[in-house]
């Protein structure tokens, strides 16, 4: 597939909660081939910070040549991201990654989110065809960023570490509580949610599909900086470590040892 | 106008070349850049065997620059003869490897493999700081180099580099010893070891926790460097660190490089290498330099 060098056009730039953004990007190229699951590298326009920042795709409108980016901010460079204007000039890498394998038809997908990592269920939740439930993690009932635009997709089960909406506690605890039951998962979060879900889908024999985050470099897979242990030897340097930017950032659970 | 370099008997288009584990064997950037318009492509380091590299977090950023302690993870010169050589074959530039070892024995096997195939020049990585044994080991004593310097340069078919490490009291003494064992040229400068922590969580921000530092911000150290290293011996050097653009590849040229490395640089824009090609080719147009090797060292006081 196809990885375009752009310069994105900002079209609006929207607070959605404490520390959260949600960027429209108007695209040449990487709009119409990008899927659910793939990242950009966005570069930053201060160049002392040398290092693009990789930030999943939570939206993609092929008929507008657009895609949504909804980020924290955690650093200088998102930071740098949170002030931008519309009409500011980006300079963008992408698609980049693998993103969700759809082909395979399932009964029940549980679409599952963990903070940061909600976005880019959005659009996984719009491309998944059959019957899906959506649970999502939060820190917060004030920090439920995306919430309504989620529940136009399917039904939601929100759990928050304050126990301030819905289950108290994280999305296991969610899944739990209200019994849900499905044949797949695929998530995308913080490793400790990331790891309990690879046991609990392990354990009730479902397939999972999850989304990891590593620092980046290139963002194309030449540098080798964001590698994850796999159980099979990995197909770039056979020493069962897969680069996360260009194998996943999605992974099979089973065969990444997280 | 000439901008060819004659280097070590080896005829390069132009003096830019990409710099050893950034740009892996050519085929991921090979989608933005035309491998045929560079000088050559230099390998990321390759060993006897498959190398699993260090744990993540490996890179890190850093004002003007950045740390990586990737390791070297690489997947053995087997792999790397069968897919990567045959890979850069299919271009017109000039194939360097770069060979890293834990040991004296595991470099020469490296070696021995590569002296029947097909690529132009040996880059002998004595310098990264992130492997625990070999690598710097062997890069910051005199002795050492001048030892594994004259151990491969026995066995090699083709002319060898020895990569050198700023991470030393002078640098002249390391590249004096690779030239009195026999080396063909030398390179500088290997990343110069540093480190994070994340005042948040009182961490390193790096597994490894020293990391090696590249990028923009150490190019002025660089450029010192090649100048001291340029006046101390007669081999010809490939200068590397921080170059970003055109203006930072000709300083380094008139430092004394007869090559510039471009590394860091590429993952702030992918197509650096070709923008520095083109730079070069406008500055030598501005200032009517006929051949490029007018440049080398014309760098004169005040």
């Amino acid at each position: 597939m196809a990885i375009y060098k752009e310069e994105a056009i900002v079209l609006s730039n929207e607070k959605l909660s404490e520390g959260v953004y949600s960027i429209v990007l108007k695209t040449k190229d990487i709009a119409k081939e990008a899927i659910a699951g793939q990242f950009i590298s966005v570069y930053c326009n201060d160049s002392s910070r040398i290092l693009p920042r990789p930030i999943s795709l939570c939206e993609i409108d092929k008929k507008e040549n657009t895609i949504r980016v909804v980020f924290r901010t955690v650093g200088k460079g998102t930071n740098e991201f949170a002030k931008y204007e519309p009409n500011t000039k980006v300079t963008v890498l992408g698609p980049l990654g693998n993103g969700y394998d759809l082909s395979k038809q399932y009964d029940n997908v549980l679409v599952i989110g963990g903070g940061i990592g909600i976005p880019p269920m959005l659009q996984l939740a719009k491309n998944i065809q059959g019957k899906k439930q959506i649970v999502v993690g939060y820190r917060s009932k004030n920090d439920m960023f995306l919430y309504e635009e989620l529940q136009k997709e399917a039904e939601v089960f929100v759990a928050t570490d304050d126990g301030s909406y819905q289950t108290n506690g994280t999305v296991i605890d969610a899944i739990k509580e209200n019994k849900l039951k499905a044949d797949a998962v695929m998530a995308c979060g913080p490793m400790p949610m990331l790891k309990a879900l690879k046991e609990y889908c392990q354990k009730n024999e479902m397939d999972c599909f999850i989304s990891l985050e590593e620092r980046m470099a290139c963002g194309i897979g030449a540098c080798l900086g964001c590698v994850t242990k796999t159980k099979k030897k990995d197909h770039h340097s056979k020493v069962h470590n897969a680069r996360i930017c260009t194998e996943g950032p999605v992974f099979d659970a089973r065969e990444v040892e997280i | 106008m000439n901008t060819c370099v004659n280097f070590c008997g080896i005829n390069f288009k132009n003096p830019v070349i990409t710099a050893s584990g950034t740009f892996g064997s050519g085929q991921e950037y090979s989608q933005f850049v035309d491998l045929n318009r560079l000088g050559g492509v230099v390998t990321k380091g390759v060993a006897n065997l498959p190398w699993k590299g260090n744990p993540t977090p490996r890179v890190a950023e850093v004002y003007g620059g950045m740390l990586n302690a990737v390791g070297l993870q690489n997947p053995g010169i087997d792999t790397f003869c069968k897919r990567d050589i045959p890979f850069l074959q299919n271009y017109d530039t000039n194939i360097i490897v770069n060979v890293c070892g834990h040991t004296t024995e595991e470099y020469l096997e490296v070696v021995e493999r590569l002296a029947s195939e097909n690529v132009d020049m040996l880059e002998i990585n004595i310098s990264c700081p992130n492997v625990k044994e070999g690598g710097i080991a062997f890069g910051q004593d005199p002795k050492a180099v001048f030892d594994i310097t004259q151990q491969i340069k026995k066995i090699a078919k083709q002319p060898i580099i020895m990569k050198l490490s700023p991470n030393v009291t002078d640098i002249k003494e390391m590249a004096k010893a690779a030239e009195a064992g026999g080396a063909d040229a030398v390179s500088l400068i290997n990343t110069i070891t540093g480190m994070k922590i994340d005042i948040n969580r009182r961490s390193f921000v790096l597994a490894n926790k020293t990391g090696g530092m590249s990028g923009p911000a150490i190019h002025p150290v660089a450029v010192r460097m090649v100048y001291e290293t340029a006046s101390a011996v007669n081999i010809p050097i490939i200068g590397m660190g921080g170059i970003v653009n055109y203006e930072d590849a000709i300083e380094m040229i008139l430092a004394g490089a007869s090559l510039v490395s471009v590394g860091t640089a590429n993952f702030m824009d992918p197509q650096s290498t070709i923008k520095i090609v083109e730079g070069i080719e406008d500055y030598m147009r501005r200032y009517n330099v006929s051949d490029i090797k007018e440049l080398v060292g014309a760098v004169h006081e005040r």
